[in-house]
């Protein structure tokens, strides 16, 4: 695919989940939690409610706006935790070297041996379920990969020039790491961070379908999912729509992760032929 | 190669030591434990003497250096602890869970390399053509589906609709009832394999080894057999080790939709009756059979390019 038509794309479909999420109150029809209305119970979708009304006779399309605010809130919270830990350590272990990037490194395979949904899994059994257990465990448990490639980048940069020339300016470690490796790196980490969001939008969907996430009544697009499982004969616009919030949602980031990528990394393999 | 293997293994014991260590920590230091969880959820009250007896018993009362010996020198010689539900050992659980769940992971991956990889393939050889565009767009919708809600969707359409396949369950553990969990598991892989082949293809036809093999004079098929393909299942094998990763976090959410009697379900279960040891013995095989995969990824490498040794 053409990576500017994929920005473009991605870039509308995150537009529209992020205006979905800030202006939720103004154009939800029903309140997500309170608007429950018996008579209106188990509707299929109509020029009323567009997506139908569940078991309690609140409207889907209400409760799927108000979703969009903890897909998006756990998608960015978490991603910047992620990139903030992998990235500070990242950094530091391909500058620093020595006994400091052996365990890094070390702590990074034990990441990666650990697939990171079993890793969040484990955290939120501990924790509890709720929104800041889930900024936890899927902002902490996702830094591997910003952490190799920072490591990586540093490693091939740091003999450079300009990192010598600020060497003998006098700068800082920390100086130099921040001011003259980091911007350096920012491109293909903003890449990872924007198709780790997708990521973390189909763990929080995941746990919360388990029941570890947001727990009903509040509406998370996870959450509804796991209601709606029930319903699937007598009511499948249920399970539909939330669904496809998550799935154009995380479409929406990856095409944007990839036209990131063909923009800020020269290095890629997938522009070429495409 | 047995060399290679006896190192390989060696190199996992480290790493395997390190998860035990976290897993472990994980559910000792951190507030609240099983006793206190069966009292704050408020359906049971109990003595005081009682719940002392239990500390006793499970020995949650000894310092924690000393149970994590324990723990370890318990782990080493295959004793995962006994279940706090079902008075089980624990390796006697998983053990029955093992299996069916080897069974949904080895077919979801298998749908996606026989799709997937010919996918990427064909896509490479023509970039730019509709089917390398079709190919691309349904990969990346692929990678953008949740798996559980795709599986939702197949037993919707297949089991409660078409009525062709059993909507959930193992059943007699015949074909039947894998299909539709193999699917939704799959889906995710396939997508991935098929834009990593695609890449690695398009990598390959740049280098210059095979402008010399096409200048040559060699057909073109012949380079693609003798150098393309093989060059390019270099990454492709390393996509499909990493993925299995992946593959079982998914596989705990998918099992748990069709209630597939696997170790995932088993997990989930475990966590919400807050049976400690069960958990952790559920994780820590997770982990292992990852590790294991990666080792035999290792090995693959050596019989794909003759130019990877190890020392």
């Amino acid at each position: 695919m053409n990576g500017g038509l994929s920005l473009w794309i991605g870039g509308g479909l995150v537009a529209v989940a992020l205006f979905a999420a800030a202006a939720a109150p103004l154009i939800a029809i029903t309140d997500p939690v309170m608007g429950a209305n018996l008579m209106n119970a188990e509707l299929p979708p109509s020029l009323e409610f567009p997506f139908g009304t569940d078991a309690q006779g609140r409207d889907i399309y209400s409760r799927i706006v108000y979703g969009a605010r903890v897909s998006l809130t756990v998608g960015i919270v978490s991603q910047i935790c992620n990139s903030i830990i992998g990235v500070s350590l990242g950094l530091s272990a391909g500058y620093w070297g020595g006994w400091w990037d052996d365990l890094v490194s070390g702590l990074t395979n034990l990441m990666l041996a650990i697939p990171s949904l079993i890793f969040a899994l484990a955290i939120m059994a501990i924790l509890g379920p709720g929104l800041v257990s889930l900024l936890i465990a899927l902002g902490l448990t996702n830094w591997s990969y910003s952490c190799r490639l920072a490591r990586a980048q540093v490693l091939s940069l740091k003999s450079q020039g300009y990192v010598q020339a600020a060497r003998i300016l006098g700068y800082g470690d920390l100086r130099i790491m921040f001011t003259q490796l980091l911007p350096n790196i920012l491109g293909p980490l903003i890449v990872i961070a924007t198709l780790g969001m997708g990521g973390a939008i189909l763990a929080e969907a995941a746990l919360s379908f388990l029941g570890l996430g947001i727990r009903p009544p509040f509406p998370s697009w996870g959450s509804m999912l796991s209601e709606a499982r029930d319903q699937i004969t007598t009511a499948p616009w249920l399970s539909v729509f939330p669904g496809l919030a998550i799935f154009f949602t995380v479409l929406g980031l990856n095409l944007l992760g990839d036209g990131l990528r063909d923009i800020l990394d020269p290095q890629s393999t997938t522009r070429r032929g495409a | 190669m047995l060399l290679v293997l006896g190192r390989r293994v060696a190199n996992i014991v480290p790493t395997l030591a390190a998860v035990i260590a976290v897993i472990f920590l994980l559910f000792s230091v951190l507030p609240g434990s099983f006793i206190s969880a069966m009292n704050e959820d408020g359906r049971t009250t109990m003595d005081p003497a009682v719940m002392d007896r239990m500390r006793k018993e499970m020995g949650l009362d000894d310092p924690l250096p000393q149970r994590f010996v324990k723990y370890l020198a318990n782990t080493a010689i295959g004793d995962l602890g006994t279940s706090f539900r079902t008075k089980e050992p624990v390796t006697k659980l998983v053990g029955n869970r093992l299996w069916p769940s080897l069974k949904l992971v080895l077919a979801a991956m298998a749908v996606a390399i026989a799709i997937g990889v010919p996918l990427g393939f064909i896509a490479a050889l023509k970039p730019g053509s509709a089917i390398d565009t079709i190919s691309m767009v349904g990969a990346i919708s692929g990678l953008s589906l949740s798996q559980f809600w795709l599986g939702l969707m197949l037993m919707y359409l297949f089991a409660l609709k078409l009525q062709w396949l059993p909507s959930f369950g193992y059943g007699d553990g015949g074909l039947r009832y894998l299909i539709l969990p193999a699917l939704a598991l799959g889906v995710g892989p396939m997508a991935l394999l098929a834009r990593t082949t695609r890449a690695a293809v398009l990598e390959v036809l740049n280098a210059d080894f095979v402008r010399t093999a096409r200048s040559k004079g060699m057909s073109e098929s012949r380079v693609v057999e003798w150098h393309v393909l093989r060059n390019a299942l270099v990454l492709v094998v390393t996509t499909i080790g990493l993925q299995f990763g992946s593959l079982m976090g998914a596989a705990v959410v998918v099992e748990k939709l069709f209630s597939w009697p696997g170790i995932g379900s088993l997990l989930v279960d475990s966590v919400f009756q807050r049976d400690i040891p069960t958990v952790q013995g559920c994780i820590l095989l997770i982990v292992t059979f990852f590790l294991a995969i990666n080792t035999l990824v290792d090995m693959a490498y050596v019989a794909i390019d003759p130019r990877i040794r190890y020392r």
